[in-house]
């Protein structure tokens, strides 16, 4: 339709040009840029995945078999079957693990662990130990009927020659379903990368200085303690 | 106890907070006798360290006596000691290494995340100086929790003074360090921007590393006369084109090892500057490395370019095209406090190092927010200030006896 006439567009104006010109040229090159991004992580990724690389450093995270796979890496400076003797010893995990209250052996493959979760409340998982291998791997499930389903494992590695044991913990989780299942997931989903790392980095702080380091510590703080870590 | 706590930017109050406890084993309780205000106290109190939480004590620049130990400490009850900024368990990776700034432990796991986001890997731990570096309370205060108490505090032999040795804890090795990553040669000429206490320090540390000159920098008339009497050339930076000068001083060749002693909060209305400025107000970015940017220019070609001055976050405009063309090489970082405490102290006992000459003022805990104000505003007077919360214990007493007469 021809524009009527004697009425002036705001685009007749060169400065009102030249901005359109502008955003018009800064459209173009972000198009360009997310065109040239997708074309060369299409060229760039075959099939076969060629990086040396644990699975759960992956862009595209992969599953595990009960949900996403969790990877956390850490290298202590003790030797390996110590540190796998640590570890072995379930019932001393909420040394540190952060909201494990604790941890019961029922028998030689299954433990009962108690979770703390929000408002006071806990929640039991009981998990069987599906390898042991000792020095090098363990690995565990949760047994049917648990309120969290959860697999994982922990290998251990010697490190570079004299620097102590390559630590590797890997996980998956299911979200639970139900009223208090609910609230546990909310509270592990929010963050189980998180929690992996700092419960691994508390095993190192134990291993390597016999202690878990916590900023306890007074503060003008109403609420603070002397005694109790402040985040 | 009596303790100064940050309570956000240009806001520090004396505060009465419940008193530390023992809660680790290598723990160790020490009754605060001197300490002091650091240049980098002045970055938390011009809000640009991140992760201060109001209520937090400060303070990092600690010497007291031990009053209690865990039952893993080294220490004994009565015993004199200066206490490194740095937390260090002294058994990973690097504290093996003697980089104990680096310590894998000492931050707390819940406390790790966010350097591990910022930096790529958790951050070591430092007393009273934000929850990045690990929460913990600093000891301008009565008394401060030290943690592994056998890996970091220094025991000091009796005969010398606090003043003598207060430094240990931080700004004496920090400026020995400096000196250090400037691999000195003969004939070398060391520049060094901020004539601070760490400038001062690393003046003093760079002539007894064989340094051939030292030229200093900084636009305080007090300062630069500090600086001259530790055998420095000065350059007042607004009276002259910083890198012409010494230009013209190393006969063309340039400066052969540079040293920032500035850090993320440089003064100067250089245009660069004053962008950061507006930019740090802002929230468009942090660091202000205005002498960083300065030093990478005026620095010879292969140069060394040494940076203790404190950094957090992120800066641009950075000359990188000079730094690669010229060579120069880079080394920074917190210092490694525990590796240069013993050897540092021996040589203050033989009198090799004064460490007294900067102290301008010593103060009671109560005067601690009016002291931030003084060292934050009239920085050509106030060149270090010692707190010493015996002090106020002191005049109050007076106080009390006088009004019971």
């Amino acid at each position: 339709m021809p524009r009527a006439p004697n009425r002036p567009s705001i685009m007749d104006s060169p400065s009102a040009q030249r901005a359109a010109l502008g955003a018009g040229a800064v459209i173009a090159a972000v198009g360009a840029a997310l065109f040239f991004a997708r074309k060369s992580k299409a060229d760039d990724l075959s099939d076969a995945m060629v990086s040396d690389a644990p699975p759960w450093t992956y862009a595209d995270k992969p599953k595990g078999e009960k949900g996403p796979l969790i990877g956390r890496s850490t290298t202590i400076s003790r030797p390996r079957q110590e540190v796998y003797a640590r570890w072995r010893d379930f019932t001393r995990f909420p040394e540190f693990m952060d909201n494990v209250r604790s941890v019961e052996r029922i028998d030689e493959k299954q433990s009962r662990w108690t979770i703390e979760a929000p408002a006071g409340k806990t929640v039991e998982l009981v998990t069987e130990t599906t390898h042991d291998i000792p020095g090098e791997r363990i690995a565990w499930r949760s047994v049917a009927g648990s309120q969290i389903t959860t697999a994982g494992e922990v290998l251990f590695k010697d490190a570079a020659p004299g620097r102590g044991t390559l630590v590797q913990l890997v996980m998956t989780y299911d979200p639970p379903a139900g009223g208090l299942g609910k609230l546990v997931a909310k509270l592990f989903q929010r963050e189980p990368y998180v929690q992996a790392r700092r419960d691994l980095r508390r095993f190192k702080q134990l291993l390597e200085t016999g202690e878990v380091s916590v900023n306890a510590s007074p503060s003008a703080r109403k609420s603070g303690s002397p005694t109790e870590a402040r985040i | 106890m009596r303790a100064l706590t940050w309570h956000g930017r240009h806001d520090v109050r004396v505060d009465t907070v419940p008193d530390p406890e023992i809660v680790n084993p290598r723990d160790a309780i020490i009754k605060i006798t001197s300490t002091a205000i650091c240049g980098s106290d002045l970055h938390l109190y011009d809000g640009y360290i991140p992760t201060m939480r109001a209520g937090d004590i400060l303070g990092h620049e600690n010497m007291g006596e031990v009053v209690e130990v865990g039952a893993k400490s080294t220490l004994k009850k009565g015993q004199r000691v200066v206490v490194p900024f740095t937390i260090s368990c002294g058994s990973c990776f690097f504290c093996e290494r003697l980089q104990y700034s680096a310590c894998d432990n000492a931050n707390p796991a819940e406390t790790s995340d966010a350097s591990e986001t910022l930096y790529g890997y958790p951050a070591g731990a430092a007393f009273g100086f934000s929850h990045l570096l690990g929460g913990y309370a600093g000891g301008q205060a009565e008394y401060l929790r030290v943690p592994y108490s056998d890996v970091g505090p220094i025991v000091i032999p009796d005969g010398l003074e606090d003043d003598k040795v207060l430094f240990l804890s931080d700004i004496l090795p920090t400026g020995w360090m400096a000196a250090v990553n400037c691999e000195i040669e003969p004939g070398d000429t060391v520049a060094v921007w901020g004539c601070g206490p760490v400038g001062l320090f690393a003046i003093q540390s760079a002539f007894l590393l064989g340094a051939h000159r030292v030229i200093a920098i900084d636009h305080f008339p007090r300062r630069l006369e500090l600086a001259k009497s530790m055998g420095a050339e000065v350059l007042h930076f607004k009276e002259v084109d910083v890198r012409e000068a010494l230009f013209e001083m190393t006969g063309g060749i340039g400066p052969d090892a540079c040293i920032d002693a500035v850090g993320m909060e440089s003064h100067g209305l250089a245009i660069d500057n004053v962008i950061d400025t507006v930019k740090a107000h802002t929230f468009l970015g942090t660091d202000r490395p205005a002498a960083l940017r300065q030093m990478i220019l005026a620095c010879r070609k292969g140069g060394r370019l040494s940076v203790p001055g404190a950094y957090g976050g992120m800066a641009d405009k950075f000359p990188l095209g000079a730094l690669m063309e010229k060579g120069l090489s880079l080394k920074t970082g917190q210092t490694h406090v525990q590796k240069y405490t013993r050897p540092l102290l021996e040589m203050i006992g033989e009198g090799k190092l004064d460490t007294t000459f900067l102290i301008s003022h010593r103060a009671s805990l109560e005067q601690g927010p009016e002291m931030y104000r003084h060292w934050h505003d009239e920085q050509n007077d106030y060149t270090k200030i010692v707190l010493k919360p015996e002090m106020a214990v002191a005049s109050a007493k007076r106080e009390f006896e006088d009004a019971a007469v």
